[in-house]
């Protein structure tokens, strides 16, 4: 009960920190206080939102392995989607506001300007991972529900990719968040090879042992969430 | 407040000259009295057209109504000090209003030297104690897809070299912004090596429209903007008009311009603006004008091809961007 109490507190504050880009976007488009290049701010603010909710999906893991509390894995869900909620905000804005919804230009940009190309695709890869987000689909997905959603560790690398190419001169700041990716996706490698030798080592076992011993059902039909990253 | 604008064909500027505006001429006034008499003024083709004169004295010139030849009007005096890109203060727009409050752009000296036959190092006050400031509209295009129109004042580079007479070896000008990172938190960084270096050939240098800025709006330039000296190329991108000018030296070799120096990929000495030669990394085809939601095309030359296309003829424009 405690523990339902706590992470409640904590989905709250997340919904008050995720939405707050949204809401002073939002106040300030409306008072007009984002400058003197507004929709150039939504792009940068929603940017950076995007590529912060990716991080911080990728920072769940490891808090839970450090913490040894693992309902923390019940924000991993919530914070993957306001990360997809803002790279749509910030693809909506590109597309509406900042090329007017010309379509001859944003095809052109996203063919013709490799960090267009690159945040587009993250942003593509992204649309099956918030579709399949649902208890349902992990259910219905099993095995490949895991191998599916591999692939949020491939869209920060291209949100940093883009970012980094989007600057003129000053790449301090997308290095940081370059090596920021890279020390959460390091960490992960002692828990990769872990469960790589407990795979193994089950998969021997289950060739010693006969079928339908309880070493080989396990793992199958249970939800797979958080099993292997 | 009448402002005539002249047609491009008989303008070889965006110029509104509102030219008795009348604190100007008492500057120039007091200056010319103090010490500067008797220097012959070298009028520009531009001072000597005539132009009506858009207040008389005592009357204040009300610059946010001011147009452009092309009717656009001119950019708010908030988003022309607030929206700035001047690295030395720091890389983010907002960046040079706040953390320029520092810096002393007076007393100032500027360096005249190189190939001309009046070098000399100069009070700021007596560098520009010669020459006639005017008031002029134009655009200016940045490399980063955004453009703003900006009433400036100062007075044309032409003016400065025909004083100094370049000898025969001179091909290019250099400028060199002022290096002193006690006041310009940037250079306490390495994000650009400094100091910040420009250039023009001779001939771009004394196109009737390129200018040395002292001010904007009327008023003495914002540190923010490049105080006290600046260099405007309305036809180029606005990296090229070097802020905080210190030295002006006329060279024999094309001036290496430091975005050049930090990615010749992407940056070149000439940096036109031209719509049909993309940025490696993003397309110049638009831009969007501060104050405006819809982007707009970008116009070749910045919309003074009239003024200076012919300095280009037969180059090749994708080779020399
Ligand atoms: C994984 C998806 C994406 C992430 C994480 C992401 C993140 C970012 C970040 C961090 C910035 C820089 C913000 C700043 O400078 O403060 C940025 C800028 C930008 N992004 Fe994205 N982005 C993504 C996808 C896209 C897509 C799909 C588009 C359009 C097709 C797009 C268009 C832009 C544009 C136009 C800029 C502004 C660049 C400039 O300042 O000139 N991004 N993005």
């Amino acid at each position: 009960m405690r523990t339902k109490r706590v992470v409640l507190a904590l989905k709250v504050l997340l919904w008050v920190g995720a939405l707050t880009p949204t809401v002073w976007l939002g106040a300030g488009a409306y008072w007009g206080w984002l400058g003197a290049n507004p929709v150039e701010k939504l792009e940068h603010v929603t940017g950076m939102s995007a590529l912060i909710g990716l991080l911080a999906t990728l920072l769940v893991t490891p808090l839970r392995r450090v913490t040894g509390w693992n309902p923390l894995i019940r924000l991993r869900r919530p914070i993957g989607l306001f990360a997809f909620y803002y790279v749509a905000l910030h693809f909506s804005i590109w597309m509406g506001l900042d090329l007017g919804l010309n379509l001859s230009w944003i095809t052109d940009d996203i063919r013709k300007r490799p960090y267009i190309t690159v945040g587009f695709t993250g942003f593509l890869l992204l649309i099956p991972l918030a579709l399949t987000s649902t208890r349902k689909s992990i259910r219905r997905l099993g095995k490949r529900w895991v191998t599916l959603h591999r692939l949020i560790y491939v869209v920060p690398a291209l949100g940093v990719i883009h970012y980094y190419w989007s600057v003129k001169a000053d790449v301090r700041i997308p290095i940081l968040m370059g090596v920021i990716y890279a020390t959460l996706m390091l960490v992960r490698i002692p828990g990769w090879v872990e469960s790589r030798a407990r795979r193994s080592a089950r998969a021997a076992r289950a060739r010693r042992e006969p079928r339908g011993s309880p070493a080989s059902r396990e793992g199958s039909g249970t939800v797979p969430v958080g099993a292997t990253d | 407040m009448i402002i005539r604008v002249k047609r491009p064909s008989d303008v070889p500027s965006s110029e509104i000259t509102p030219e008795d505006v009348y604190l100007n001429r008492r500057r120039f006034i007091r200056q010319a009295a103090a010490g500067a008499a008797g220097l012959a003024l070298a009028p520009s083709a531009l001072a000597a057209m005539e132009w009506p004169s858009p207040a008389g004295p005592g009357q204040q010139v009300d610059y946010s109504k001011l147009k452009s030849e092309l009717g656009e009007p001119v950019n708010s005096y908030k988003d022309i000090t607030h929206y700035n890109n001047f690295y030395e203060f720091g890389t983010s727009k907002t960046d040079p209003a706040e953390n320029s409050g520092d810096f002393h752009p007076r007393p100032w000296t500027v360096a005249v030297e190189g190939h001309v036959k009046n070098p000399g190092s100069y009070h700021l006050e007596e560098f520009l104690a010669p020459y006639k400031l005017e008031d002029r509209v134009y655009r200016m295009r940045c490399v980063e897809a955004w453009s703003i129109v900006v009433p400036w004042r100062g007075f044309p580079l032409a003016d400065l070299v025909k004083r100094v007479e370049p000898t025969g070896d001179a091909k290019f000008v250099q400028f060199t912004t002022i290096v002193r990172p006690s006041q310009m938190p940037g250079q306490r960084t390495d994000v650009l090596p400094w100091p910040y270096i420009e250039g023009l050939r001779l001939d771009e240098a004394t196109n009737p429209l390129t200018l040395l800025v002292t001010g904007l709006y009327g008023k003495d330039l914002p540190n923010q903007d490049g105080a006290p000296l600046r260099l405007i190329v309305p036809w180029k991108y606005g990296f090229k008009g070097i802020k905080s000018i210190v030295r002006i030296r006329f060279v024999e070799d094309m001036p290496h311009n430091t975005w050049w120096v930090v990615n010749p990929h992407e940056y070149g000495f000439y940096a036109n603006v031209n719509p049909n030669v993309p940025h490696p990394r993003w397309s110049q085809a638009t831009e969007r004008r501060l104050g405006e939601w819809r982007r707009r095309k970008t116009l070749m030359f910045n919309g003074y091809g009239d003024q200076v296309a012919q300095m280009y003829a037969g180059m090749d424009l994708h080779r020399w961007f």
